[in-house]
């Protein structure tokens, strides 16, 4: 291959799907920008602080993570620890099958993406049954999210109304009133038979053990209302230090993820339901789940397990804007996902390293980073990870030659006039990739290789 | 975001680097660099030994290539005056980049110390020497690119402020101007098709407020727009902000 695999997938792209996810993904940048700045004197300030409080807790998950679960069981939750994937799923299943469950209804966690627990259900006989509209749509569909908060950005109405036909929802309508009607029709029969209710939790508190989950479609509270027992997936950096610290957390999330001043439906969990409580899961079980996340703590990439998954680096990343999710071929897309899919890969790590290759570099995720994350210092990081390890890297230039050539002046001084040559002969026939992929898209300007060091030599400086 | 702590200034001596790109193409953006600063009084320095910042290498992710490149920059910017570049991308490696990759490294201070004494070229003239407006007239709208690397860093602030006050000189903003060109060093050439895609929506966005001439600080940027514009065959006129600051000067005869 000549080039990157995420540059052919832009490439090939449909200009609907280009023109969706570029859209979405704007607009959600422009709101945010307006509601974050408008209403907070300092909205960076808050972000760095925000940044520092998750950086502590990263560096201090050995504290916390025993002190969450003490305070768990203290709740009376029952807490399970899944060092992969394949545990994880693991754990849901044999909860499921001790209960003799074999229905469940889904709130969005991303980490169920990870693990891919809905897959591993059904193939256990199991229904996993997504809630949340966009995964729901995903789910009929055989697709994959391609947004960790909008998960099916790239999809235009006309495609969901088409594949809810398809699936027995109804005659072609692409109207999203009806659409949304007609899978919460379809949904509510689902909650009221199903067995377990699984969520995530998108933070954590160390302090009270409770669960924080957001949403805006109620499906999370549905998804416990009428089941009797819950199971939240949770990854081990989803905690905060103290409830205190969630007026915080829970600002900054809902304005960089969604461009709301608060999310429509926010849940605080503190355990199953108590004997005063008329309704609700009667059994509550929380796993966390490592699958990579420790070594992504021992490595030098660690800050970016304080993501809280808001979506903004993708919504602001105008590589994402032209490549749209699927290109990354992994749940976690886009600047986030460039560090953090192939620091999830371990030792596969050379499968995804060409990810963080795909950026400019320009620092926009960055600057809307609620917790401040340097995703371009990490991306650059494992750059030169891939470039240890000998991963091959389509398109870009060998570096070895140049470094000798910007090392020695002499020799730098008769490349600046030998260059002159791409001035006569046409770039085409020189064997260097990087010129004529260059060439391929711009003119290049012409060489004025030495020309600035001889108007050195023979004028006169103006000042004395 | 960026290690941008500077020592104050203190001297009217500066070392000029030129970047390897004025080096190779763009050499009447270093004479009006010099020109610039001579204007102001500041004496200008051009250590011979020069060659390139060592960005290309630390971008690729080959940080052993950039830090030779980089120990040869830090020989030859030898001293202690400030070090006045006219890139905004080539001023944040070496006070951002190199402290990157050279983390690990036994000589980090001595590259950090090179790293504090960088900068910009409008960053230089207004938050280094506090000059905050130009003389001489240049009539002609202005859309000015800020270019990404200089993101957290007085640099853009200081351009507009520069251009602002030109005699004649009008700015217009256009869409989207927080987002990159689509240059990206080798992303320009190991991802062609997005960064050409990148490239022609900044493009759009500029033939919309049809400017007379595109600004910007850093010449990479102009190379990857102007060629790209000039592929499409409807060139566009791109200036180096030193080159709009000295054929301000050159108009009213003060050059
Ligand atoms: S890296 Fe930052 S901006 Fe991106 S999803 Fe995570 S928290 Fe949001």
């Amino acid at each position: 291959m000549r080039f990157q695999q995420i540059d052919q997938f832009a490439a090939e792209l449909k200009a609907d799907t280009r023109a969706a996810v570029y859209d979405g993904s704007k607009k959600g940048h422009e709101k945010r920008t307006k509601l974050l700045f408008d209403e907070f004197p300092d909205a960076n300030r808050l972000r760095h602080i925000a940044g520092e409080v998750k950086q502590h807790v990263v560096e201090n998950l050995d504290t916390y993570l025993p002190q969450v679960e003490a305070k768990l069981k203290a709740n009376g939750v029952i807490v399970h620890w899944a060092a992969t994937a394949e545990a994880a799923n693991q754990a849901v299943l044999g909860i499921m099958r001790a209960r003799g469950a074999t229905k469940m209804v889904k709130a969005k966690t991303m980490v169920s993406e990870e693990t891919e627990l809905a897959h591993f259900l059904e193939k256990h006989g199991m229904e996993a049954l997504e809630t949340d509209l966009g995964e729901f749509i995903v789910q009929i569909d055989g697709d994959h999210p391609s947004h960790i908060v909008k998960p099916i950005i790239h999809k235009n109405r006309r495609e969901i109304a088409t594949s809810f036909e398809k699936n027995g929802l109804g005659a072609y309508n692409d109207d999203p009133q009806t659409i949304t009607r007609r899978a919460r029709n379809f949904l509510r029969h689902k909650y009221l038979e199903a067995d377990v209710g699984l969520t995530g939790a998108n933070f954590v508190s160390a302090e009270s053990g409770r669960l924080v989950l957001v949403t805006n479609e109620g499906n999370s509270r549905f998804c416990l209302a009428a089941t009797k027992c819950h199971i939240a997936m949770v990854g081990i950096e989803k905690i905060v230090p103290r409830d205190y610290d969630l007026a915080l957390f829970l600002n900054l999330l809902a304005r960089s993820g969604t461009a709301q001043e608060v999310t429509v439906y926010t849940e605080f969990i503190s355990g199953p339901k108590s004997p005063a409580q008329p309704d609700g899961p009667e059994e509550m079980h929380v796993i966390f789940v490592d699958n990579g996340r420790t070594e992504v703590l021992a490595s030098d990439c660690r800050d970016i397990l304080r993501c809280i998954r808001c979506g903004a680096c993708l919504n602001v990343c105008p590589v994402y804007r032209q490549a749209s999710g699927h290109a990354y071929r992994s749940v976690y897309p886009g600047p986030v996902g460039a560090v953090l899919s192939p620091l999830l890969m371990k030792e596969k790590f050379p499968q995804k390293a060409d990810l963080p290759k795909a950026s400019t570099l320009c620092g926009a995720c960055q600057e809307v980073c609620p917790v401040n994350i340097p995703i371009p210092d990490l991306l650059l990081r494992l750059r030169n990870r891939a470039k240890e390890e000998n991963v091959p890297s389509p398109g870009t230039p060998p570096m070895g030659a140049w470094a000798l050539l910007a090392s020695q002046p002499t020799a730098w001084k008769a490349s600046l006039f030998g260059g002159k040559i791409i001035n006569y002969l046409p770039t085409k026939l020189l064997p260097i990739p990087a010129l004529r992929a260059w060439e391929a898209k711009r003119s290049l300007p012409e060489w004025r290789g030495g020309e600035f060091r001889k108007w050195l030599k023979t004028r006169k400086s103006r000042v004395d | 975001m960026l290690n941008t702590e500077r020592k104050p200034i203190t001297g009217k001596r500066v070392q000029l680097m030129a970047t390897c790109l004025c080096d190779a193409f763009y050499d009447d953006v270093a004479v009006a660099t010099v020109q610039v600063l001579e204007h102001l009084g500041v004496e200008v320095v051009f250590p011979d030994g020069q060659t390139c910042c060592g960005q290309p290498a630390f971008n690729g992710g080959d940080w052993a290539a950039s830090r030779k490149v980089v120990r040869h920059t830090v020989k030859t910017f030898a001293g202690d005056e400030p070090v006045v570049v006219p890139s905004g991308s080539c001023a944040a490696m070496m006070f951002h980049g190199t402290v990157l990759e050279f983390e690990k490294e036994p000589d980090l201070g001595e590259v950090e110390a090179l790293g504090r004494r960088t900068w910009e070229l409008g960053d230089f003239i207004v938050n280094g020497l506090g000059v905050k407006t130009w003389p001489g007239r240049f009539a002609a709208t202005v859309a000015f690119h800020r270019s990404c690397h200089s993101r957290g860093t007085g640099s853009s602030a200081a351009a507009a402020t520069l251009l602002g006050s030109v005699a004649g000189l009008k700015i217009v903003e256009f869409g989207e101007g927080e987002q990159c060109c689509g240059f990206g060093g080798t992303f320009s050439v190991a991802f062609p098709n997005i960064s050409a895609s990148m490239g022609a929506l900044k493009l759009d966005h500029l033939r919309a407020v049809k400017p007379d001439v595109l600004v910007s600080g850093d010449m990479s940027c102009m190379m990857h727009l102007g060629g790209l514009a000039k592929e499409e065959g409807k060139p566009i006129k791109t200036m180096h902000l030193a080159q709009v600051l000295r054929d301000a000067l050159k108009n009213v005869g003060q050059l």
